[in-house]
C-alpha cells in the first residue's frame, strides 16, 4: 500500500557535486535494441503515414535508379547516330531526355511530399514523447523530484528530445531511401551478371563488420556526450538558481572550476564521438574503391575471355558505384543513429521510473465535515532513522489545530502525509472516517489548501497567480481573496497592479509578499481542510494579525492546521499540539498549556520573557 | 549572421592553427577524390575495354594507394575538426558560464534563470554543431567547385556556360529556402525556452500543482508550449523537406542539359563522346559539392540565432561592475555606513528605498524591522552588493562598496538570505562554500553556534550527510540553520541575517542567539527579523515603513518614540504582556 520511497543516495561527485543516481544510464550495449525498438514503436501511432513514406520512398528511389539508364539511352542515341554516319535522330534523342526529365521531376514532387510528410510524423511523435514525459511528472512521486536534480530532468525533456527529433527527422528518410536504393541496386546488378554481383556482396559482411567496429566505440562515447551534457546542465541550473548565494560568498572561481572540469569531460566526451563517428565515411570509401578494383579486375578478365560484354561491364561498374555509396550513407547515419539512442534511452529510462501507487477509487468522500484522524501512523524517509512513530491525534471539525515542536520535529511531514505526498509506513490517516489511501488523491486534494512556507509562483500576472486557487473564479472573488489578504494592499502601489509579471525568483515582489499571493491562493480554493505550513514567516506580525482576522472567517467552517514557530500566530487555536521527536508530547489550548508549564511553557517563554518584561 | 561569424571569429581564434591544418588536409583530400575519376576512367578506356588485367592491377593499386591516402587526410581532418569545433564549444560555454556568473542578480532576471541555462547548453551545442559540419563539409566544397570547374572546363569550354547558370541558380533557390527558415529557427529556440520554463516551474512547484489538483490545468500550459514548439519545428521541417528536392531538380535538371546542348557539339563534331561523359562526371560532383555547402547552409540559420542568443548574454554589462581602479587595500573593521541610500528597479517609479542613513560599528548590532515590501531584503542585498545603490552610498570602513573589489567585499560578508538556498552535495560541502580551507573542527564549531550540530550528528555520514538541491531533505529550519552555519565558517566582519531566524521554533532562536553572541563580538550585524523577541537586545533598531526610515534607536527609545515600532511590538506581544 505504500508506495516505495528509497531513502536519498546520491553518488558524491570529484567536485563534491551531487550527480543524481538517474544521471548513471549504465553502459548496457545490450539495450541498444531495445531502445531503438521502444523508439519504432512509438511510431506506431503514425503507422499509415510511415506506410505511406515507405511506399513513396519505395517509388521515388526507383525513379532515380532508372534515371541514368535514361541519360545512358540517351548517350546511346547520340553515339548511335554518330557511328552510324546517318546524323544524329535530335527527335529521338529530346523526347528521351524529356522523359527523363520528367521522371526526374516526378521522383523530386515524390520526395518532397515524403519529407513533408515525414516531419509531420517525427513532429507529432516528439510532441507526444514530451507530453508523456510532462505526464510522467505528474505520475511520480515527490520522493522522486525531491530526490533528482531538476537540471538533469530538464535535460532529458529538452536537449535529449530535441536530439532524437534531429536523429529521426535526418535519419529516417535517408536510412530508408539508402536501404531501398542498395536493393534496388544490387537488383539490377544482378540482372547484369551474378558472378560480379557476389564479389559486390562481398562488401557488405566487410562494411557491416567495418560498421560495427566503429559503432561499438561509439555508442558509449554517444553515452558519455549526453550524460555529460545532463550533468552540465543540472550544474549550470544549480549556479543559476543560488546565484546569489555564489556571488555573496564569493565562490564564483570554485563554482566555475567544477564547471570547468564537466565542461571538460563533455568535451572529450564530444570530441571522440565526433571522431569516431567521422571516420566511418572515409573508411567505407577506402572499402568502396577496394569494390572497385575487385570488379574491375575481375570485369576485365572476363572481358578477355570474352564472357562479358565491354558495355554491360561499363554498367555494372557504374552500379556498383550507385552500390557503394548508400552502403556508405547508411554507415553514417547508422551511426548518427546511435547519438540520438543514446537520448532516447535517457528519456526513456525517466519514462521508466516507478509511479505512485495507483488510486484506488474504492473510498468515496461524502461531503467533508473535515474530521481528520491520526491512527498509530508511522513513517520515514529513510528506514534507519524513524521520523514519525505511532503517532494519533484527531482534529474535529472547524477546529483550528496548531503544531508546534523543534524543527525537525516531523511537523512538514505530517503535511506530505496528509496530502499524500508520501504514504504512510503503517498505521491509517482519515478524513471523516475514510482512509485516505482509498480516495483518490485528486479528490482528496481537492477539499484541502495548503500554503507552505516555500512559496511558489509560475511566471503570469498576480491576477493569475490567486486565480489559480480556483480557475473558475470571477474577477469579484479574486478581488475579495486579495482584499481579505491584503495583498490588495501592496497590488495597488505597484504600476501595472494586478496585471504585474512576477515569477517564482522576480525581485518585483518580496518574499513576504509572495507569501501573502499564496495565501490568497487558498483563500479562493476556500477547502474545507486548510493547512497553513509557516505561512506567514515572512509576513510582518502586523500584517500577520490582520490576515489573522480574515482567515479566522474563513477557518471557523473548516478544520485548519497550522505549524507555526511564532507562537503568536497560533495563541488562538483550539488546539495545541507539541511534536518532539515524531511524538507528540504535549496536548490542550493555549492557557491550559502554560498552567501545566511543560515543554508549550518553556517554548513560549523562550519567546516572550524578553518583549514582556521590558513592556511591563 | 553578423553574429555567428562574430562568435567563430572571437572563440576560433584559438583555433585557427587547427582550422588551417584542417583546410589543408581537406585540400589534400579534394585533390584525391578529384584525381579519381580519371583513373577511374582509364582503368575503363586502357584495361577493362582491352582486357589487360595488368593494366587494371596497376592502375587499381594506385587507386587504392589514393583512396588510403584519402582516407589519412580525411580521418586527420575529422581529428582537428573534432578538436577545434569541441574546443570552441566548450570554451563558449565557460565563457557564458563565467558571464552569467558575473552578473548580478537584475541581469539574471532579465533574461531568467531557464533561457540562461538553454542558452549555455542547447545553444552552444548547435553552434558547435555547424563548426564540426562546416570543417567536415563545408571546406570541400569550394575546392571541389574550383578544381571541378577547372577539369570540366578542360574537356570542353563550349559547355561551361552551363556551369555559369546552374550553379548560381541551385545556390540562389536553397538561398532562398534558407533565408523563410530563419525566423522559423528563431521562433524555435524562444519556444524551447519557454517549454524549459514551465517545466522548471512544474517541477519546482509539484507540491502545489498537487495540493490544488491542477495537473490538467498545467498539462493545458504545457500543452500550449509543446503545441507552439511543435509547430515551430514542424514549419522548419517542412521548409527543410524542400530541399532535396529543389537540390535534385536543379542537378538532374542540369545533367538533362548537359547531354541537349553537348548532344548537339558532339554532333557537330565540337566535342567527343568521352569529354561528354567526363564533362557530366565533374559537373555533378560539382553539384554534389553545393549541395554538400547548402547542406551545411541549412544549419546555419538556426547557428546563427543560437550565436545571437549566446552573444547577447555575452553583451550584456553587469550593472553592478568591477571598478577600474578597485580599492584593494582596506583596514581591518568592518564599520558599515549607509548614506543617504535610495534603491529603485529600474523603470520603476516607486522608489525601494529612500534616505535611509544610519552607522554600524564593528560589535554592534543593528536590526532592521517593518512591514512587509517595506524593502528589508533590498537593503540587504545593497550591502552584499547584490545590487546598486541609485542614490547615496553604501560605505563600508569609509570606502564606498563601488569602489571595492568584489571579492574583497565579498570576502568579509557572511550572507544568510532569506530564501536559504542550498547546493546538492553533502553537509560539509555546503559549509564549505563559505570557506573551503575549513577543517572539521571549524565546521562544527559553526554547526554548534547555528544550532545545527545535533541533526547534523544525526544524519548518516554527520558532514557527509547527503544535502539535495535546494536542501529540499532537510526542514525550513535545518536549512535556515545550515545557511546560517555556511556564513558563521566565513568568520566575517559583516554579518547580514536577513530574516534567517523566521523558520527557528522560539527555543531555538533563543540559544542561537545566545551562541551567536560570542562569536559576533568583533563584528557587525545586520540583521533582518520579523519577531521583536529577536532583535531585541540589538543595539539599534531600524524600522522601515514603504522604504523609509521612520525610527531609529534602541528598544526602549523606540517603543515611546515610534508609533509604528510600538504597534509591531504590540501585535506580537499581545494582551498577556500587556496585561
Amino acid at each position: 500500500m505504500s508506495e516505495v520511497v528509497k531513502p536519498p543516495q546520491q553518488p558524491v561527485g570529484p567536485a563534491g557535486m551531487r550527480w543524481g543516481n538517474l544521471g548513471m544510464p549504465t553502459e548496457r550495449s545490450s539495450d541498444f535494441g531495445t531502445t531503438t525498438g521502444r523508439l519504432i514503436k512509438r511510431l506506431r501511432r503514425e503507422r499509415l503515414g510511415v506506410i505511406a513514406v515507405i511506399v513513396l520512398a519505395f517509388i521515388s528511389v526507383s525513379l532515380s535508379v532508372l534515371g541514368p539508364r535514361f541519360l545512358g539511352h540517351a548517350t546511346d542515341v547520340l553515339v548511335g547516330g554518330l557511328v552510324s554516319g546517318r546524323g544524329v535522330d535530335f527527335g529521338r534523342l529530346h523526347g528521351i531526355l524529356f522523359q527523363a526529365l520528367g521522371l526526374f521531376a516526378l521522383g523530386a514532387a515524390l520526395s518532397y511530399v515524403l519529407s513533408y510528410m515525414l516531419a509531420g510524423i517525427v513532429q507529432r511523435t516528439m510532441y507526444r514523447l514530451r507530453a508523456d514525459v510532462e505526464d510522467k511528472l505528474n505520475r511520480l512521486p515527490l520522493s522522486y523530484v525531491d530526490r533528482n536534480e531538476r537540471g538533469d530532468l530538464l535535460s532529458r525533456v529538452t536537449n535529449d528530445i530535441d536530439n532524437v527529433a534531429q536523429t529521426l527527422q535526418q535519419t529516417l528518410s535517408q536510412m530508408l531511401t539508402s536501404l531501398l536504393m542498395l536493393i534496388g541496386t544490387l537488383g539490377m546488378m544482378f540482372w547484369i551478371s551474378w558472378v560480379l554481383s557476389l564479389v559486390a556482396l562481398v562488401t557488405i559482411p566487410v562494411s557491416v563488420f567495418t560498421m560495427k567496429f566503429i559503432a561499438t566505440r561509439s555508442r558509449a562515447r554517444f553515452i558519455a556526450q549526453w550524460r555529460h551534457t545532463g550533468q552540465l546542465n543540472a550544474q549550470v541550473e544549480e549556479a543559476f538558481t543560488g546565484h546569489s548565494i555564489v556571488k555573496a560568498f564569493g565562490r564564483a572561481g570554485e563554482v566555475e572550476e567544477t564547471f570547468r572540469r564537466t565542461n571538460e569531460e563533455l568535451y572529450e566526451a564530444s570530441f571522440h564521438a565526433q571522431f569516431i563517428s567521422g571516420s566511418i565515411q572515409p573508411s567505407m570509401m577506402v572499402v568502396g574503391n577496394l569494390n572497385f578494383v575487385a570488379i574491375a579486375v575481375l570485369g576485365g578478365i572476363r572481358v578477355a575471355s570474352g564472357a562479358m560484354s565491354i558495355g554491360d561491364v561499363q554498367a555494372f561498374i557504374q552500379y556498383s558505384r550507385n552500390f557503394t555509396m548508400p552502403l556508405t550513407h547508411l554507415a553514417s547515419m547508422a551511426n548518427l543513429f546511435q547519438s540520438g539512442i543514446a537520448s532516447a534511452e535517457r528519456v526513456f529510462e525517466m519514462l521508466d521510473a516507478e509511479e505512485q501507487e495507483p488510486d484506488v477509487s474504492a473510498g468515496q468522500l461524502p461531503v467533508p465535515r473535515g474530521r481528520v484522524e491520526f491512527d498509530h501512523v508511522s513513517f520515514s524517509y529513510d528506514k534507519a532513522r524513524p521520523l514519525i512513530t505511532d503517532l494519533s491525534l484527531v482534529a474535529e471539525p472547524g477546529k483550528t489545530i496548531a503544531i508546534v515542536g523543534p524543527t525537525g520535529a516531523g511537523k512538514t511531514t505530517l503535511v506530505n502525509l496528509i496530502m499524500r505526498f508520501y504514504e504512510v509506513d503503517s498505521g491509517v490517516i482519515r478524513i471523516d472516517g475514510v482512509d485516505i489511501c482509498s480516495i483518490p488523491r485528486h479528490d482528496l486534494r481537492s477539499n484541502i489548501g495548503m500554503v507552505l512556507q516555500d512559496t511558489w509562483l509560475f511566471s503570469g500576472t498576480i491576477r493569475d497567480n490567486i486565480a489559480y486557487g480556483n480557475l473558475e473564479a470571477t474577477e469579484d472573488k479574486i478581488l475579495e481573496a486579495a482584499r481579505a489578504t491584503y495583498v490588495d494592499r501592496f497590488v495597488h502601489s505597484l504600476p501595472d497592479g494586478y496585471d504585474t509579471l512576477i515569477d517564482d525568483e522576480g525581485t518585483s515582489v518580496s518574499a513576504g509578499e509572495k507569501q501573502l499571493i499564496t495565501i490568497a491562493r487558498a483563500f479562493l480554493a476556500d477547502p474545507a481542510i486548510l493547512i497553513l505550513d509557516e505561512a506567514t514567516s515572512s509576513v510582518d506580525t502586523r500584517t500577520e494579525v490582520l490576515i489573522q482576522h480574515a482567515m479566522a472567517a474563513l477557518r471557523s467552517q473548516r478544520t485548519s492546521f497550522v505549524i507555526a514557530h511564532r507562537l503568536s500566530t497560533i495563541r488562538d487555536a483550539d488546539v495545541i499540539l507539541v511534536v518532539d521527536g515524531g511524538r507528540i508530547v504535549e496536548q490542550g489550548n493555549h492557557a491550559d498549556l502554560l498552567t501545566r508549564g511543560g515543554a508549550y511553557a518553556n517554548l513560549y517563554n523562550a519567546q516572550f520573557s524578553g518583549a514582556a518584561a521590558e513592556v511591563a | 549572421m553578423q553574429m555567428l561569424f562574430r562568435l567563430l571569429k572571437s572563440h576560433l581564434r584559438p583555433y585557427r592553427r587547427l582550422v588551417i591544418l584542417v583546410l589543408v588536409l581537406q585540400g589534400l583530400q579534394a585533390t584525391a577524390s578529384l584525381t579519381l575519376p580519371s583513373l577511374n576512367a582509364d582503368i575503363i578506356d586502357r584495361g577493362v575495354m582491352r582486357g589487360d588485367t595488368q593494366h587494371i592491377w596497376g592502375i587499381g593499386g594506385l587507386m587504392l594507394a589514393i583512396t588510403a591516402a584519402q582516407m589519412v587526410f580525411a580521418i586527420a581532418a575529422v581529428y582537428f575538426a573534432g578538436r577545434a569545433a569541441m574546443g570552441f564549444g566548450r570554451d563558449v560555454r565557460a565563457d557564458l558560464f563565467h558571464r552569467v556568473t558575473g552578473f548580478s542578480a537584475q541581469e539574471v532576471n532579465l533574461f531568467g534563470a531557464p533561457s540562461l541555462i538553454t542558452r549555455v547548453t542547447n545553444d552552444v551545442q548547435q553552434v558547435q554543431m555547424f563548426v564540426v559540419m562546416t570543417c567536415t563539409m563545408l571546406m570541400t566544397a569550394p575546392m571541389t567547385i574550383i578544381g571541378g570547374v577547372i577539369m570540366a572546363t578542360r574537356q570542353d569550354v563550349g559547355l561551361a556556360w552551363l556551369l555559369a547558370v546552374s550553379i548560381p541558380a541551385l545556390a540562389l533557390s536553397l538561398g532562398a529556402i534558407v533565408r523563410r527558415m530563419v525566423p522559423q529557427f528563431r521562433a524555435m529556440q524562444d519556444r524551447i525556452d519557454g517549454m524549459n520554463g514551465v517545466l522548471r516551474e512544474q517541477i519546482i512547484g509539484m507540491r502545489i500543482v498537487r495540493a490544488f489538483v491542477r495537473e490538467r490545468h498545467e498539462r493545458a500550459r504545457f500543452h500550449a508550449v509543446n503545441s507552439e514548439l511543435s509547430e515551430t519545428s514542424l514549419l522548419a521541417g517542412r521548409l527543410m523537406a524542400l530541399m532535396f528536392p529543389v537540390m535534385n531538380i536543379v542537378v538532374n535538371g542540369s545533367s538533362v542539359a548537359v547531354v541537349w546542348f553537348g548532344a548537339n557539339r558532339v554532333s557537330t563534331g565540337d566535342m567527343t563522346v568521352g569529354s561528354l561523359v567526363a564533362f557530366l562526371t565533374y559537373f555533378t560532383l560539382i553539384l554534389m559539392a553545393v549541395m554538400m555547402a547548402t547542406f551545411v547552409t541549412m544549419m546555419a540559420p538556426r547557428a546563427a540565432v543560437c550565436a545571437e542568443r549566446i552573444e547577447e548574454v555575452l553583451d550584456t554589462v553587469t550593472s553592478v561592475t568591477v571598478p577600474v581602479d578597485p580599492v584593494t587595500e582596506v583596514a581591518v573593521g568592518g564599520q558599515l555606513e549607509l548614506r543617504d541610500v535610495g534603491f529603485h528597479y529600474p523603470g520603476a517609479e516607486h522608489a525601494v528605498l529612500a534616505g535611509i542613513s544610519f552607522t554600524s560599528r564593528p560589535g554592534q548590532t543593528t536590526a532592521i524591522i517593518g512591514s512587509t515590501g517595506s524593502g528589508k531584503s533590498s537593503l540587504v542585498n545593497l550591502v552584499a552588493r547584490l545590487f546598486d545603490v541609485t542614490a547615496g552610498a553604501v560605505l563600508v570602513d569609509g570606502v564606498d562598496v563601488r569602489r571595492l573589489d568584489p571579492d574583497i567585499l565579498w570576502n568579509r560578508i557572511g550572507l544568510v538570505p532569506q530564501k536559504p538556498y542550498l547546493f546538492g552535495g553533502t553537509v560539509a560541502t555546503n559549509l564549505r562554500f563559505g570557506k573551503p580551507d575549513a577543517t572539521d573542527d571549524e565546521l562544527w564549531e559553526a554547526l554548534r553556534v547555528a544550532q545545527a550540530d545535533d541533526f547534523v550528528a544525526a544524519m548518516p555520514g554527520g558532514l557527509d550527510g547527503p544535502i539535495t538541491q535546494g536542501g529540499t531533505n532537510v526542514s525550513g529550519g535545518q536549512r535556515q540553520r545550515l545557511a546560517m552555519a555556511r556564513a558563521l565558517v566565513r568568520k566575517p566582519e559583516i554579518y547580514l541575517f536577513d530574516d534567517s531566524f523566521s523558520a527557528l521554533d522560539l527555543a531555538t532562536d533563543a540559544r542561537l542567539r545566545a551562541a551567536l553572541e560570542p562569536h559576533t563580538r568583533d563584528s557587525t550585524v545586520l540583521i533582518v527579523a520579523q519577531r521583536v523577541s529577536t532583535i531585541i537586545g540589538a543595539d539599534q533598531i531600524l524600522v522601515l515603513e514603504d522604504g523609509e526610515m521612520v525610527g531609529l534607536g534602541t528598544h526602549d527609545e523606540l517603543l515611546r518614540s515610534c508609533p509604528t515600532y510600538a504597534e509591531i511590538v504590540e501585535s506580537q506581544a499581545g494582551q498577556e504582556v500587556a496585561a
